[in-house]
């Protein structure tokens, strides 16, 4: 790897003349061309060995190759489905998609989470209340210790070790904790709803609107009207007005016990359950860490600067620090979250049934091992693509903007 | 000598600090009770570490069975089993601890896996230290390594042969993380230096691939591939059993994250050192060896020992493939129908374990970014 010893704003400085190309070791260029058909060569060299290998122990084991398994039923038991799905009827490609949404389903659950506890706890760290820094402290160090997978083992063991149906705890009307899950009220969908939502809405481009109105009015003045009694009555009195006009329509659909189950309601498995407990704990405390490096790489004469202006603690947060703070946050904050969704995969060891668990059974059950782990390595790097982009986008967006 | 001047005034003329700013006093209430706000929330505070502490307490020490007597087929948990739900059951960690940390080792030569792990403490223990970071070190860890794969496997020197899959516990875990690392590491460079390089563009887009390839999918996939795939790739009749396998997977996957961390370093680096190695008429491997690399790593010592770390945690997913790793065997431990109701314990003590190696790392990489932050500044 002698090649490239040159650097090109070097070449560019030289007076003398580009020379010509050579074929002699005294050329760089000629000594990078050979390392490279070298390095490349071995590497094809390598690939196509590996290729043949694969192609003649396929046929010794009379594999097929191809992805038509997709249309085949599946008799894989899927615990929770976001589609139906009967197994040994449906087909593994259905199963597959499943698992795609069940992956998004805690990803994006956990993202969220994961960024609100750990930016609570990172500013935590920082708090001059001596218990809160001590204990957010305590909280970052231990968890970040441990191993994912064995907290994901402890929440998952400790879901299973809550009582059953028939002894749930019980900590509020229609909510019910037991080894089944958690179990959760939902409400019916009735047509009046549609005009709270629009109430709603109309509420939201007003608050929207009124803000707009009292920063100009800042701009002009130099007093700011105040902003959030008009969002409490735009986002909230509005949609309650027409709820109470239409005559207070609801319809709860509640869990209750029926036999040795629940019935009614909404579930949180406990697989989902034990795997966002464990992954937004653990991804929290990376969070903290940088959000806390984020505000701390904000200079000191900035919160000076603000208090001198005379700001309070929350303007200063909101106005000064966040935004200089975010500007270091966002790149590594990325990388968390890439991080989570690729720790999601890690359901397959507690029985979630995400892309990872479900490309699994299935390549165990098809033997169709090399399309079974491409499957897994596109969706897994279709995501992490998808989220680079967002948050480079993102990145760009509040980058500071200099002349 | 502002010392000497001090001593010589009065007791009676120097001034105390007023009482309200210093002593435990001033001290809670500047940061217990600084405000209304602070005041409430240090008040639940306690009341929360107050309750959790005691039932920790009442449930871990109190309440705990510390010893079961030895029955018939076993020990006899009777006791444990009643005190699930208030106590815990600490008898558990004597009676299995050899088979947490050695796996199936053979009962009558564990000796041997607890020599390899005290030697491999040892060897952390002095590569820690920065007055051994010589040429010297690596002669010592190759010596290590060949003593533990004796160790290990035996066969020789009177100690009988002990196969592969006999492995478990602590020793596979260490040994999955260091020469994961020791391999991932020059791989690591390479492929950094690769990717940086401007006059190859075709190496350079080999390693580009290769870095955002394995850094987008999970190390589940790899694993996976690892255990499935592997075998597909060899020709007919060798066969590498499944611990090298998994050990090939996180090599691979190590080294894609580590290329990150040193190109980081490399492009930290002030462009004049490499420019000034050229026109000292050096050639590329003596300018990188002597003048890029030791400067370009020194300056991302912290985030290598933090990345260390994550793979030192990562090693635990080998279990998904079926490796009898530490997490295996403490899983395995409690599968045993004597003491299947204690998992919590195990828990416990497999989390103080792997705290115990990531918490010394990383404190160990806050103390040399402080001892080699020292250089910089002025």
């Amino acid at each position: 790897m002698s090649g490239a010893t040159l650097d090109p704003r070097l070449a560019n400085a030289r007076v003398a003349p580009r020379k010509k190309f050579q074929f002699s070791w005294a050329d760089p260029r000629f000594r990078s061309l050979v390392w490279q058909v070298v390095i490349v060569g071995g590497i094809a060299l390598l690939v196509w060995y590996l290729a043949h290998n694969t192609a003649r122990n396929l046929a010794a084991r009379h594999i097929a190759t191809g992805f038509d398994f997709l249309g085949k039923s599946a008799a894989i038991p899927i615990g929770e489905s976001l589609l139906p799905f009967t197994s040994s009827v449906s087909t593994y490609g259905l199963a597959l998609v499943i698992g795609i949404l069940n992956t998004l389903k805690l990803a994006v659950v956990g993202v969220v989470l994961a960024t609100i506890l750990g930016t609570l706890v990172g500013i935590g760290r920082l708090s001059p209340n001596w218990l809160v820094s001590r204990l957010t402290g305590i909280y970052v160090e231990t968890l970040r210790n441990i191993p994912v997978l064995l907290q994901l083992f402890f929440w998952a063991a400790l879901l299973q070790t809550l009582p059953g149906p028939r002894q749930a705890f019980h900590p509020i009307a229609g909510v019910f904790l037991s080894n089944r899950g958690i179990k959760l009220p939902t409400i019916d969908w009735l047509p009046g709803h549609l005009w709270v939502l629009v109430a709603f809405l109309i509420g939201l481009a007003g608050t929207i609107a009124w803000s707009r109105a009292a920063r100009r009015r800042q701009d002009m003045t130099g007093v700011k009207p105040l902003v959030w009694p008009a969002g409490v009555l735009l986002l909230i009195g509005l949609p309650a007005v027409v709820w109470l006009a239409l005559g207070l329509p609801l319809a709860l659909d509640v869990p209750a016990l029926r036999g040795f189950n629940f019935a009614g309601g909404m579930t949180v498995t406990p697989e989902y359950g034990a795997m966002l407990l464990g992954l937004v704990l653990y991804t929290a405390t990376y969070i903290a860490e940088i959000v806390r490096t984020g505000i701390l790489a904000v200079p000191q004469g900035q919160w000076e600067a603000a208090g001198a202006l005379g700001l309070g603690r929350g303007q200063l947060l909101r106005r000064i620090v966040l935004p200089q703070a975010l500007r270091v946050i966002v790149p590594p904050m990325t990388s968390q979250y890439l991080n989570l969704i690729k720790n999601s995969s890690l359901g397959v060891a507690i029985g979630y049934a995400e892309t990872v668990s479900i490309a699994n059974t299935t390549l165990n059950q098809t033997g169709q091992a090399i399309e079974g782990i491409a499957i897994i390595m596109v969706v897994y790097l279709a995501f992490s693509l998808s989220i680079s982009l967002f948050m480079n986008w993102y990145n760009a967006r509040i980058a500071l903007v200099e002349r | 000598m502002s010392a000497t001047t001090t001593t010589h005034i009065p007791a009676a003329t120097r001034e105390r600090p007023p009482s309200g700013l210093v002593g435990p006093v001033a001290w809670m209430r500047a940061n217990l009770f600084g405000s209304w706000i602070s005041s409430a929330v240090s008040l639940v505070l306690l009341y929360v570490i107050l309750r959790a502490g005691w039932s920790l307490l009442d449930w871990g020490v109190i309440h705990a069975v510390w010893t079961v007597p030895q029955g018939a087929n076993g020990a006899d948990t009777t006791a444990c089993r009643d005190a699930i739900g208030t106590g815990a059951c600490w008898a558990l960690v004597p009676e299995k601890y050899r088979f947490i940390l050695f796996g199936f080792y053979p009962f009558a030569q564990q000796w041997r896996p607890a020599i390899v792990i005290v030697l491999f403490l040892a060897m952390f223990a002095i590569s820690a230290n920065r007055r051994f970071w010589r040429i010297e070190l690596l002669y010592a860890w190759l010596v290590a390594l060949v003593a533990i794969g004796v160790l290990m496997w035996g066969g020789i020197l009177g100690m009988p042969y002990v196969a592969q899959d006999q492995w478990g516990g602590l020793p596979i875990t260490l040994i999955l993380a260091t020469f994961g690392l020791a391999f991932a590491f020059p791989l690591a460079i390479l492929v950094a230096l690769g990717r940086r390089s401007t006059g190859m563009p075709a190496v350079k887009l080999i390693c580009v691939v290769y870095v955002e390839l394995i850094r987008g999918v999970p190390l589940i996939s790899l694993l996976f591939m690892a255990s499935v795939l592997f075998p597909l790739f060899l020709p007919e009749g060798i066969d590498i059993d499944k611990l090298l396998r998994a050990q090939v997977a996180i090599i691979l996957f190590a080294a894609a994250y580590l290329a990150e961390v040193v190109r980081a370093g490399l492009q930290a680096l002030p462009k004049g050192q490499g420019e000034a190695a050229d026109a000292l008429g050096l050639s590329y491997g003596k300018k990188t060896l002597l003048i890029v690399l030791p400067q370009a790593l020194k300056l991302v010592i912290p985030p290598l020992v933090n990345t260390f770390i994550g793979f030192f945690k990562d090693t635990s997913l080998v279990l998904i493939i079926g490796i009898f790793d530490l997490l295996k065997s403490g899983l395995t431990a409690v599968a045993d129908p004597n003491w299947q109701s204690f998992g919590t314990e195990v828990y416990i003590l497999l989390a103080v374990i792997y705290f115990a190696f990531c918490f010394a790392m990383s404190k160990y990489s806050r103390g040399l970014e402080r001892s080699l932050d020292r250089g910089h500044r002025r």
